[in-house]
């Protein structure tokens, strides 16, 4: 490790309602790869976004190079030699290699472009990398490693300083992996500074010589990665204090039938071999991190994305779901993450959303009972407490947490009895949030049965009788909730 | 090293790579299409309709070309069609009413189109509105506009003999019996379409304008985020438009003997898109030639004038392009459904 490169100090950063960053520090040094580790929402991307001048801090500074600085968008950060390199990869598919890596600087031969040069100045980088792509081969017909690598010797072809790797792993094979911490070492050992965001705990161990961690915005502290242990970083990372209090014992009689069952549930890259069992009046919760699989294993289970294989059984009753229609037959209710595009319709009264899923029982003759469907509305708005003036009242008046009871007011009217909240509190304030709990509990109580995805760990540890913890695309763990605890689950959903 | 390329012999043969598969079942389809009118049709097999087909290919290749690059961006451009009749109005109404000089009426043909092309670009690159939509609302304000400006008449721009004839002769030369033989017809105007087409080749594979087009089209956010100037080259792509549907204005006046009439124009963009469409351009961008787009427009101007030599008329022509174009685009969203992952 050599010299300091890039210091970030007491950066703070809030957006309405928010703190999204809490005086938060950072500092890397030329010759070290160093983690940014943290849970989802943890506030790395925002630091990093800070950093690159997508954001603009509210306070602290940013020392680079030994001066002072402060960008207004990553081609200033870029130029300066800090270059992000993306998750969602920033590449234009009918573009050759050369030219992406080129674009926006290109060499030219009086007013037309110079390919020739571009192919031999990228077959340069990549001969310096010791990577074998051929500049002229277009960047669609690439694997998403090789497209990652080309990203690499485009962040280096700008004379990059600092590389900000934002979960480069993710979406690649173990070959590639070795590849590209082949390339990141070389890196390393050319005084480079590279900052490494991810969530795979043991390449962590592998590739990084320090590890800072966040939680829920804030600096927790800075680590020499070869002198922690797993343990030491994930008590870093969930070490919070929870105010509200967990759930001590599941509430699940003993005795309780199986209402759902799910059997070797394998559905495109994101869901590989699931299976659960979903108990009458329970909390089942799905805890992991992002990219974790489990809103594709919930939309696999109702019929939302196509399955490859796996068996369903409702009530002891194998069943074929193949769509949504499928699903609600069988008493399967979803609300979605995103609300206001799967959840509602925010531009149609409460009464029209209550009953949209079982507007047949709402027909007599040609037309729709509007008495009825206002009797019924008006049942759920006294039993839910949804808070609006009357039935109809358009949904998008509404705020987060009764659009939200809107939604569930739609699925107990068509009598689903087993129910998939995706993320219920997103959005959604702290007042509103305890009354969602509140209602979720009473719901399972009165013998509805809940698989409820979050990501936010108190509110797992409040609201599940069972945990499960899922780790790309895998079920790593299920836990009872009388031995749940934070580092038990964050362990599970590090896995890899 | 590693490529998701997957084919069979023959579309992993060089030399078919090389040329492009598409381009290869397009001129097949030419082919066909001529043979299978030759056949149908003795009347068809004279060189009067090689002709014809090209007359009409002369404005529907300026238009598609135009078309390419918005389609190209990402885009689309539905105002090429009622904007030719447009700009061609305008221009031969300072001709024949004001008697300004043919050269005069052709340059304000041409400037009319790189007005509406930047009215195009502005609504689609700054303030963000739907090319779809924009477009179509331009084929509207342009169609208006065309009856307004002549008063709602006809125009016709100096016919062959009269004052001014000699623009005729950039598209055809017909023999008068001095130099070449009387009644000799050269279609010179393939020429210039040919010009055209190696000019805007290299303009979109060899320069900026062309280069970063495509980015936008690929994807528009890395191109800024690669520090492109996406808001100046998105509009480029309509200028480039509006400047060829004024082209195909001109084309169009110089080709066909009868008069320009406004309200005319609307569905002619259709032969343009669809010809950029069977030529192997993407609606969903990013990918596209103008080469492809040139075959295509020959498939589209060889149904336009063999169909009529089998009976087929007007109405039956326009069922028939429909479902060419169902047929072009449902191939190109099969195309991108097997790229995408």
């Amino acid at each position: 490790m050599g010299e300091v490169i890039l210091t970030m100090k007491g950066i703070d950063k809030s957006f309405p309602g928010v703190h999204a960053l809490d005086h938060v520090d950072l500092e890397v040094r030329r010759g070290e790869v160093h983690a940014l580790m943290g849970e989802n929402g943890a506030g790395k991307s925002t630091l990093m976004k800070v950093l690159t001048g997508i954001y603009t801090k509210d306070s602290g500074t940013i020392t680079y190079e030994g001066k002072e600085v402060e960008f207004h968008n990553p081609k200033e950060a870029q130029e300066a030699g800090i270059v992000i390199v993306h998750q969602e990869l920033n590449m234009m598919n009918h573009l050759t290699v050369a030219q992406n890596i080129f674009i926006g600087r290109e060499f030219m031969k009086g007013i037309l472009i110079d390919d020739a040069k571009m192919n031999e100045e990228a077959r340069k980088l990549f001969r310096q990398l010791g990577i074998d792509i051929d500049p002229a081969e277009k960047m669609g017909n690439l694997t998403v490693g090789k497209q990652q690598m080309c990203e690499i010797a485009k962040a280096i072809s700008h004379e990059a300083k600092v590389i900000i790797f934002d979960e480069p792993s993710a979406a690649l094979t173990e070959a590639e992996i070795e590849e590209l911490f082949k390339i990141i070492r070389d890196l390393r050992d050319k005084q480079l500074g590279i900052v490494y965001i991810s969530h795979r705990m043991d390449e962590i161990k592998v590739i990084t010589d320090r590890v800072t961690v966040m939680r829920d915005g804030g600096y927790v502290g800075t680590l020499i990665t070869a002198d922690c242990t797993k343990s030491d970083i994930i008590n870093m990372m969930v070490g919070r204090v929870i105010y509200e209090e967990p759930k001590t014992h599941s509430m699940v009689a003993p005795d309780a039938p199986v209402v759902l069952k799910v059997e070797h549930l394998n559905a495109g890259k994101m869901v590989k071999d699931v299976s659960f069992e979903l108990h009458k009046g329970e909390i089942l919760g799905f805890s992991g991190l992002m990219g974790a699989g489990r809103t594709e294993t919930a939309r696999a289970v109702f019929g939302a994305d196509r399955k490859e294989s796996g068996d369903i059984y409702v009530n002891g009753k194998k069943v074929e779901i193949n769509s949504p229609e499928d699903a609600v037959k069988c008493g399967i209710g979803y609300l979605s993450e995103d609300r206001k595009r799967y959840g509602i319709v925010v531009g149609k009264s409460v009464a029209e959303n209550s009953t949209m899923a079982s507007l047949l029982d709402f027909v007599s003759g040609l037309f729709i009972d509007k008495k009825k469907e206002v009797e019924v509305t008006q049942k759920y708005i006294d039993r839910l407490k949804t808070k609006t003036p009357g039935v109809d009242q358009l949904v998008v008046n509404l705020s987060g947490g009764n659009q939200q009871k809107v939604v569930i007011a739609k699925w107990l009217v068509k009598n689903c009895d087993i129910l998939i909240f995706d993320e219920p509190t997103r959005g959604i304030d702290v007042g509103a949030k305890s009354e969602i709990y509140h209602l979720m509990n009473e719901l399972a109580a009165e013998g509805k049965s809940i698989i409820m995805i979050s990501s936010e760990m108190p509110e797992i540890l409040r609201m599940s009788d069972r945990i499960v913890v899922m780790c790309e695309g895998r079920k790593t763990a299920e836990i009872d909730i009388a031995e749940a605890t934070q580092e038990k689950i964050m362990h599970a959903a590090t896995l890899r | 090293m590693q490529t998701k390329k997957s084919g069979n012999a023959f579309t992993n043969n060089p030399v078919v790579r090389a040329i492009g598969l598409q381009r290869i079942v397009v001129v097949l389809a030419v082919i066909l299409e001529a043979v299978l009118f030759s056949i149908l049709s003795p009347k068809f097999r004279q060189y009067a309709t090689v002709v014809s087909i090209l007359d009409y290919s002369y404005y529907i290749s300026f238009m598609a070309i135009g078309v390419t690059f918005c389609l190209i961006s990402g885009g689309n451009d539905l105002s090429v069609g009622t904007g030719m009749i447009c700009y061609a109005l305008a221009g031969g109404f300072l001709v024949q009413q004001m008697g300004w000089p043919v050269w005069a009426g052709m340059l304000v043909t041409i400037l009319m189109g790189l007005c509406f092309g930047t009215l195009n670009g502005v609504m689609v690159a700054i303030m963000n509105l739907p090319p779809f939509i924009a477009t179509l609302c331009t084929m509207l304000i342009t169609r208006g506009f065309g009856s307004i400006i002549t008063g709602g008449m006809a125009v016709s721009w100096p016919s062959r003999k009269g004052v001014g004839g000699w623009f005729r002769s950039l598209f055809k030369i017909i023999g008068t019996g001095e130099s070449i033989p009387k009644g000799t017809i050269i279609p010179v105007g393939f020429a210039i379409v040919l010009a055209c087409i190696i000019i805007m080749t290299i303009v979109l594979n060899k320069t900026r304008v062309g280069r970063y087009i495509i980015a936008i089209g690929s994807n528009k956010e890395a191109a800024r985020l690669s520090g492109v100037n996406v808001v100046k080259y998105q509009m480029m792509a309509y200028i480039i438009s509006g400047f060829f549907a004024g082209l195909a204005g001109i084309a169009y006046s110089a080709t066909f003997s009868s008069s320009v009439a406004p309200g005319t124009g609307a569905g002619l963009e259709l032969d343009a898109i669809g010809g950029a469409i069977i030529g192997g351009t993407s609606m969903t961008g990013g990918q596209g030639s103008i080469i492809g787009t040139l075959l295509g427009v020959f498939v589209m101007s060889l149904l336009k004038t063999g169909l009529p030599y089998v009976g087929l008329q007007a109405n039956w022509q326009q069922i028939i392009t429909g479902i060419v174009l169902i047929v072009a685009i449902y191939i190109d969203v099969l195309k991108n459904r097997k790229t995408a992952h």
